[in-house]
């Protein structure tokens, strides 16, 4: 097939995709899980257990607070210890909910069987609140929760599903290995995505880094109105704005979403455990993790429950190498470095790399010397040279001129640049100050 | 020749004339009246234009003292009670008095206090920091040591000390107008009431986290133990957050609290040392 | 065990670096060097080793000792800068001509404006301009070709577009073209004129060698030279006999250096594709213009200082295109 992609800016980070073709290790649950309630964008849910209550793996532990917000599930059995603050990737304290495990004893309304169940005739709204309650969110790291995206607002009308199989950031390859190993049942969340936002096409997006990922879809989707697209490797190709515009040719507008075109996207991690609680009754308690990084002894491919503390999962891959100097949470382009290893794997966590001082040390900033190379790259057609300097003065109003609220935060900017700007730091810091601007005006 | 140069005066002397009385008569029409007493508050005025008194500039602010009538929320902390005295008595107000105020830093996180558990390799400042994690020392409300506040006096009157990592007020150049204040992420820095010989006596914490948790990055934080609330014969403390907090308008400078601290949270500044008592000698104790 | 690094993302960067793109137009400007050392022999190596170690020497010094600032020159800009203004002087002119003109160049182009990444105009252009008004007769003295041994005696005369400019008072262009060279040795550098300027064919080379390591974009060089191109066409068209033919004009003085090396300086051109266009057509008009019926017989050089002071205009108004357009009241 002939391979689309997105028409403005873009990298190429080298691929490194060490894990790759790796089968998927289920790991067992940690002695110690330590569940945040606040895993998605949104309002944190509300605890709904004791301390020194018995859950079970799949019961309700934090039920949502209001409509933009999800439930959160234990992923052990075992007994509540403490709910309490405990620190996250960011080295602040969050809410989380510690549970001591003892034994793996799920609820009994989850389906725990390989079975297919091929997609029923639910209604639209059935599948909407089965992914409330289930607690789905964006799995591509987004988390946005995944029945608000399906719920269209008035006055739009969704025309594609598209789903999100790019995985553009270098090193992971969680998304590669759930379409190689678990194509039917992603095509059949698929199918129910489909159903529960109202349309009758889906595209699903693959870079052509993964080939066999393209084939098999093909041929799980073959003869149903879900088709599949190659595209370029480009970073980022994987942004929903970008997907988008390479599939089809639209472009969501500038402080829009993409239903505003028309489109919905969900990552393939995000329709699979669509499938998982729609046809099992399973509530997100595990996901895929990638644990890579070029001097790990054995990169792989983990099925991870979710309050697995960092250091289990590296010491299954092979044990932390000397030479770490960055542990990052994600991919190395958008992803969060960690203070600490304590921290427990999220719904939203889909990669730990770790990377060596060489890598990842900044080199010395020089000034800008006007390369025009960051306003090439920039895939929202934004100038980052000007938003740095602005920012740095604080020209916070300016830079609201200057559509920095387009950012993607994508990093192609800071990666590109020969004199080693940190212009994604002083970017950011533009977007929360523009974002507190715009607040106050709202409120008057 | 000469007569070139007569008629060059005129004329030149003549289009001068035109002009300069065009001008007056212009400048006439157009001219904003504006209260002459103005000008003269502004000349009282430090002339600092550092927003200290909230105002845009001093021009700003003498505008302002001009058009109200009670001065109960106007004061130029730079120019302190003898600048509003001296334009109280221009315009016929009553100048309220306040008490001077230094900017104080609440954060004692040295690298021997505190031990750096990461290295930060981000753009170097404290917002940029501040947004990203918890610091380089682990506690998420101490001070990250990259300057945002150094940067913003107008005054030159705090600096970064390369040993502890912390900014150091110079009193005598600081006029507490807050640009510091406003500019940590963290607010850390406090504007309280100053003592003679600036002496201060306050918390040098302000970790809110359980006393557990705080002691896990920082020996010296506060862990709202209460001790020295118990001891205070002023009524000068309270506890809120597990934090204690030191009203510098209610403390009397007793010292009883600083010695009660069990992990040196309590400062004391400016004070001599403690009397030491003189060690008593070994034949002088078994006198039987 | 090291102390974890934490910094904000992305946390991986690419290799390019500023000296490695500033020593990447010094090594695609090797061919143009190696054809003039041929036509010009020692002048032009005494002159170009001058130019380059004074625009060092220079930044050193101003940086340490008078801004007191951390010394940056060898960051390969200041290499560049004098390797430049060598190009465009020419191979005869006394070595502390040369001294005057980098420390105009280095000093007053770059320094006074901030450093690098700060200056309006072009540092090497700045520093030829200082010299052509200082010392107008020494500057448009040219040596003829092949003068390998002879330095400041070198036997000098008109560049071709000199010879045309002076010429046409009086005869018409086909009566002066015999005096010209023929267009191949214009194409390979067989004439007279500054060290830089001669070889159309060796700056071209070096044009293709940066755009293949994309050190610059197409939009730049290619305007100019197309807008020279079809300006002078329609002139030529219009009379044969009063303007020269485009070719000519292409081939002949500074353009191609112009167009090529000194327009395309990261720091004083437009930061969009469309600013660039708008950018190089501009030259491309002025310098047609002073070759034509200006004073000058080239024109090339105040041309890009004139539109070097434009580029800040055009950078506030000529935005790169914004994905998505505005939503109405979000």
């Amino acid at each position: 097939m002939s391979l689309k992609t997105f028409s403005r800016g873009g990298v190429h980070p080298p691929e490194y995709k060490l894990s790759s073709g790796k089968p998927i290790i289920e790991l067992p649950p940690p002695e110690v899980a330590v569940i945040p309630i606040s895993q998605h964008l949104g309002a944190p849910a509300k605890v709904v257990v004791e301390r020194g209550q018995e859950v079970k793996v799949g019961q309700l532990i934090a039920v949502a607070e209001g409509f933009v917000s999800t439930n959160v599930h234990s992923s052990v059995s075992g007994k509540v210890m403490k709910i309490d603050q405990f620190t996250d990737s960011s080295g602040y304290r969050k809410m989380a909910v510690q549970i001591q495990v003892e034994g793996d004893e799920w609820i009994e309304t989850i389906d725990r069987s390989d079975d297919l169940v091929r997609s029923s005739v639910l209604p639209a709204e059935v599948i909407r609140k089965k992914i409330l309650e289930a607690g789905i969110v964006g799995m591509g790291g987004a988390t946005f929760p995944s029945h608000v995206k399906l719920t269209v607002p008035k006055g739009k009308t969704p025309e594609y599903l598209v789903i999100n199989g790019v995985e553009c950031e270098p090193y992971l390859t969680a998304d590669h290995t759930l379409m190689m190993n678990r194509t039917e049942e992603i095509f059949s969340g698929i199918q129910l995505l489909m159903k529960g936002l109202g349309v009758d096409r889906a595209i699903v997006g693959i870079e052509n880094n993964k080939p066999d990922a393209i084939e098999k879809m093909n041929q799980v989707v073959r003869g149903s109105n879900v088709t599949v697209q190659g595209l370029k490797v480009k970073y980022p190709q994987g942004g929903e704005k970008q997907l988008v515009q390479a599939l089809l040719k639209r472009e969501v507008p500038s402080g829009g979403l993409p239903i505003d075109v028309g489109v919905v996207v969900f990552n393939v991690g995000t329709a699979l455990a669509t499938y998982e609680a729609v046809m099992k009754n399973r509530p997100l308690i595990d996901r895929m993790v990638t644990v890579t990084g070029k001097e790990l002894k054995d990169p792989s491919n983990f099925r991870v429950r979710i309050g697995t503390p960092v250091s289990m999962l590296i010491e299954k891959a092979g044990g932390l190498p000397g030479n770490t100097a960055k542990v990052i949470n994600g991919g190395p382009m958008m992803g969060k470095a960690l203070s600490t290893l304590d921290v427990p794997v999220v719904k939203g966590s889909s990669g730990i790399l770790l990377i060596s001082e060489g890598e990842s040390r900044r080199k010395e900033v020089k000034p800008c010397i006007r390369c025009t190379k960051c306003v090439t790259v920039c895939p929202m057609g934004l100038e980052p040279y000007l938003l740095m300097s602005l920012s740095e003065k604080g020209l916070f109003e300016r830079m609201e001129h200057e559509k920095v609220m387009d950012c993607i935060e994508c990093g192609s900017c800071s990666y590109t640049c020969p004199s080693s700007r940190p212009l994604l730091d002083y970017i950011r810091l533009g977007k929360a100050e523009v974002g507190k601007i715009m607040r106050a005006r709202k409120a008057v | 020749m000469s007569q070139i140069i007569i008629y060059t005066i005129i004329t030149l002397v003549a289009i001068g004339a035109a002009a300069a009385i065009i001008l007056y008569f212009v400048a006439q029409k157009f001219k904003v009246y504006e209260d002459p007493r103005i000008d003269e508050v502004e000349k009282a005025l430090p002339a600092a234009n550092c927003g200290g008194c909230g105002f845009p500039g001093c021009r700003n602010f003498a505008e302002t003292l001009v058009k109200t009538e009670t001065w109960d929320d106007l004061f130029c902390p730079v120019g302190g009670n003898e600048t509003m005295s001296k334009a109280a008595a221009i315009l016929g107000r009553v100048a309220v008095e306040q008490a001077p105020k230094v900017a104080v830093i609440r954060c004692n996180g040295t690298p021997e206090f505190r031990p750096r558990v990461t290295q930060y390799d981000g753009a170097p400042t404290c917002a940029i920091a501040h947004s990203l994690y918890s610091g380089e020392g682990g506690c998420p409300h101490g001070c990250l040591g990259l300057g945002d506040c150094v940067v913003v006096c107008t005054f030159d009157a705090i600096h970064m000390d390369p040993v502890t990592d912390l900014p150091v007020v110079i009193d005598d150049k600081c006029t507490a107008c807050g640009a510091c204040v406003e500019a940590c992420p963290r607010d850390i820095i406090e504007l309280r009431q100053k003592n003679k010989k600036d002496r201060k006596i306050f918390v040098s914490c302000i970790n809110e986290e359980k006393g557990v948790v705080s002691k896990q990055h920082c020996s010296v934080s506060c862990i709202g133990c209460s001790k020295c609330f118990k001891v205070c014969p002023y009524e000068a403390i309270t506890m809120e957050n597990n934090l204690a907090f030191i009203d510098s308008e209610k403390c009397k400078l007793c010292r009883k609290c600083v010695p009660e601290c069990p992990t040196d949270a309590i400062l004391e500044i400016g004070f001599p040392p403690p009397r030491i008592k003189e060690p008593v000698e070994e034949s002088e104790i078994n006198t039987n | 065990m090291n102390k974890f690094i934490v910094s904000p993302s992305p946390h991986i960067h690419t290799e390019q670096s500023i000296p490695k793109l500033m020593y990447g137009v010094i090594i695609s400007l090797l061919p143009a060097l190696a054809v003039s050392v041929w036509y010009f022999g020692i002048g032009m190596i005494i002159t170009t080793t001058v130019s380059v170690a004074s625009a060092i020497l220079f930044e050193y010094l101003i940086q340490r000792y008078m801004l007191r600032v951390k010394p940056t020159h060898l960051d390969g800009s200041a290499l560049l800068t004098g390797l430049l203004l060598a190009f465009c002087l020419p191979a005869n002119i006394p070595f502390w001509m040369v001294m005057i003109g980098a420390l105009a160049a280095v000093g007053i182009g770059k320094l006074t404006f901030g450093g690098l990444g700060n200056n309006i105009f072009n540092p090497a252009l700045v520093g030829r301009v200082f010299l052509f008004i200082s010392f107008p007769v020494a500057m448009t003295a040219w040596p003829e070709p092949g003068q390998w041994m002879h330095y400041t005696d070198a036997v000098t005369g008109a560049t071709p577009l000199g010879l045309m400019k002076e010429g046409l008072a009086t005869r018409t262009v086909g009566e002066i073209m015999p005096e010209v060279p023929s267009y191949l040795y214009l194409l390979m550098g067989k004439t007279m004129g500054s060290a830089g300027e001669v070889s159309a064919l060796a700056l071209l080379i070096g044009m293709l060698y940066m755009m293949y390591r994309k050190i610059i974009s197409w939009h730049i060089p290619i305007t100019i030279l197309g807008t020279v191109f079809i300006f002078t066409g329609i002139l030529w068209l219009a009379n044969p006999d009063r303007f020269a033919d485009p070719l000519f004009h292409l081939l002949t003085g500074g353009l191609m250096l112009g167009a090529i090396y000194m327009a395309t300086d990261y720091v004083t051109s437009p930061m969009t594709g469309r600013g660039m266009i708008i950018y190089g057509v501009g030259i491309g008009i002025v310098t047609v213009l002073i070759r034509t019926f200006g004073a000058y017989p080239e024109g090339v050089q105040f041309a890009i200082l004139i539109f070097n002071g434009f580029t800040p205009l055009i950078n506030k108004f000529v935005k790169p295109k914004r994905f998505g357009k505005e939503v109405r009241n979000g």
